[in-house]
């Protein structure tokens, strides 16, 4: 089984060279920290920065220097500040391209929950909307259960969507898998000690194994 | 060039009364107009409709506002780090438009640049798209957005002129030079007023025609919600 960190870590994994990337708050933050180094990538912050930096050192801590989570970050040499207009733009226009976000449900369709629970939280969807309305490639990372033990990967979301069809890749604590655009979660991966019959156990929705599935390296 | 220069937050905010739909610049508590937002409170006019991303946190920014029961309604996109906020919304004392932060951005653009209404893929399928209009684009569905304009726009700045040119700094740029451009009267409070002629105009953000009333800020506190810091 994965902790938050294997999560970020086996993401990482699918980053490639050259892409500019939307993280989102939680897990996703956490995946910056283990991107290969000699890869060239691009980090966008939707409040109005392409180019994220490591957190400040104490002395170099700005209020003007602030990720979508509201932390105090630095800017990579080479950045570009822009207003949130202009940031949406590039998202909707299809120029970002790998967004990590989290969910607290995903459809067998792709469709995905993540910023509302009627009568309990009502933060919100910030720019989750617009990100996975737009986005050329989402992998969400998330728990494949609820702490009572409630598949999060499901038939049909049970609470408020945020968008349609837009998950491609799920890694969860149990296992990488895509959702196919003709429905249904395919196996890819299982997380280190975690059986095939556990991942059956934990999904709801449609899952589809097509033979051997090689645990995943970290 | 005209002079927009007026003396504070006081009088930039003089005709401003009850029911007043207003937008407030920031993301978080970075790029707020905390003089403007003091003045607010001061002034203790009710009945307020509050265009901004975020409503602040229970004791600074929009949060002093909600505090006070000035604020009628919230259109934002995300309002947690607030729970004077949440509970005024669970308990229906507060209105709150809550909209997708691009689809937020875009609606006062348009406000500020005469488009009535846009097509945009987000929230299309989920309860955002309640109620309007949807139409297929080369095979994908989008939804109809209308513009959003504002009676005062209130603006943070880093740098300002007498001439109401901005510049703004980091991410504090956010949603201030959208909402500039979209309000009746806007007004802009910079940490540092120049004298005409001081500001590069390469590198203006936000033109003067925009800007009706400027003023020479104070007391900036520029509180961090989330300090996270790398140990050396």
């Amino acid at each position: 089984m994965l902790d938050k960190i294997g999560i970020a870590k086996r993401i990482a994994q699918e980053v490639r060279d050259g892409m500019y990337i939307n993280l989102g708050i939680g897990i996703p933050t956490l995946v910056a920290n283990y991107i290969p180094a000699d890869l060239n990538v691009v980090l966008q912050s939707e409040n109005g920065l392409l180019g994220i930096g490591p957190f400040p050192t104490e002395d170099k801590v700005d209020p003007d220097l602030i990720n979508a989570g509201k932390q105090t970050i630095t800017m990579m040499p080479g950045s570009a500040l822009f207003n949130s207009a202009e940031s949406f733009a590039m998202i909707r226009g299809g120029h970002v391209d790998l967004t990590i976000l989290g969910a607290m449900e995903v459809s067998e369709r792709g469709d995905i929950a993540n910023w509302k629970v009627p009568g309990k939280m009502v933060k919100g969807m910030g720019g989750a909307m617009d990100l996975v309305a737009s986005a050329k490639h989402i992998i969400v990372a998330m728990q494949h259960c609820s702490k009572d033990g409630a598949s999060k990967l499901l038939k049909e979301c049970s609470l408020p969507i945020t968008g349609i069809r837009c998950v491609k890749k799920i890694v969860s604590d149990l296992a990488v898998l895509d959702v196919l655009p003709v429905g249904g979660f395919k196996l890819l991966e299982r997380a280190p000690g975690v059986s095939v019959e556990q991942i059956k156990n934990a999904t709801a929705g449609r899952l589809i194994i097509e033979g051997d599935v090689k645990e995943m390296s970290i | 060039m005209i002079n927009k220069v007026v003396k504070d937050a006081d009088e930039a905010l003089r005709d401003m009364s009850d029911n007043a739909v207003l937008m407030l610049g920031g993301f978080g508590l970075s790029g707020i107009p905390e003089n403007c937002i003091s003045a607010i409170l001061k002034k203790g006019v009710k009945g307020l409709t509050c265009i901004s991303n975020n409503a602040g946190v229970d004791d600074f920014g929009i949060g002093l506002l909600l505090k006070t029961r000035q604020v009628k309604k919230m259109i934002s996109s995300y309002v947690g780090e607030n729970a004077e906020f949440e509970r005024q919304l669970l308990s229906g004392e507060l209105e709150v438009e809550l909209i997708p932060q691009g689809t937020l951005a875009e609606r006062v653009r348009a406000g500020g640049a005469g488009i009535p209404a846009f097509f945009t893929p987000a929230g299309y399928g989920t309860e955002v798209a309640l109620g309007k209009e949807t139409r297929e684009f080369d095979g994908k569905m989008y939804l109809m957005e209308r513009w959003l304009r504002a009676d005062y726009s209130i603006v943070k700045a880093w740098k300002g002129d007498t001439a109401g040119n901005l510049v703004y700094r980091g991410t504090a740029r956010n949603f201030n030079p959208m909402m500039a451009a979209a309000g009746k009267i806007t007004v802009a409070e910079v940490e540092e007023l120049v004298p005409l002629g001081e500001l590069d105009p390469n590198n203006i953000h936000t033109p003067g025609i925009y800007v009706q009333r400027i003023f020479q800020g104070k007391d900036y506190e520029k509180r961090i919600e989330q300090r996270t810091i790398t140990k050396i």
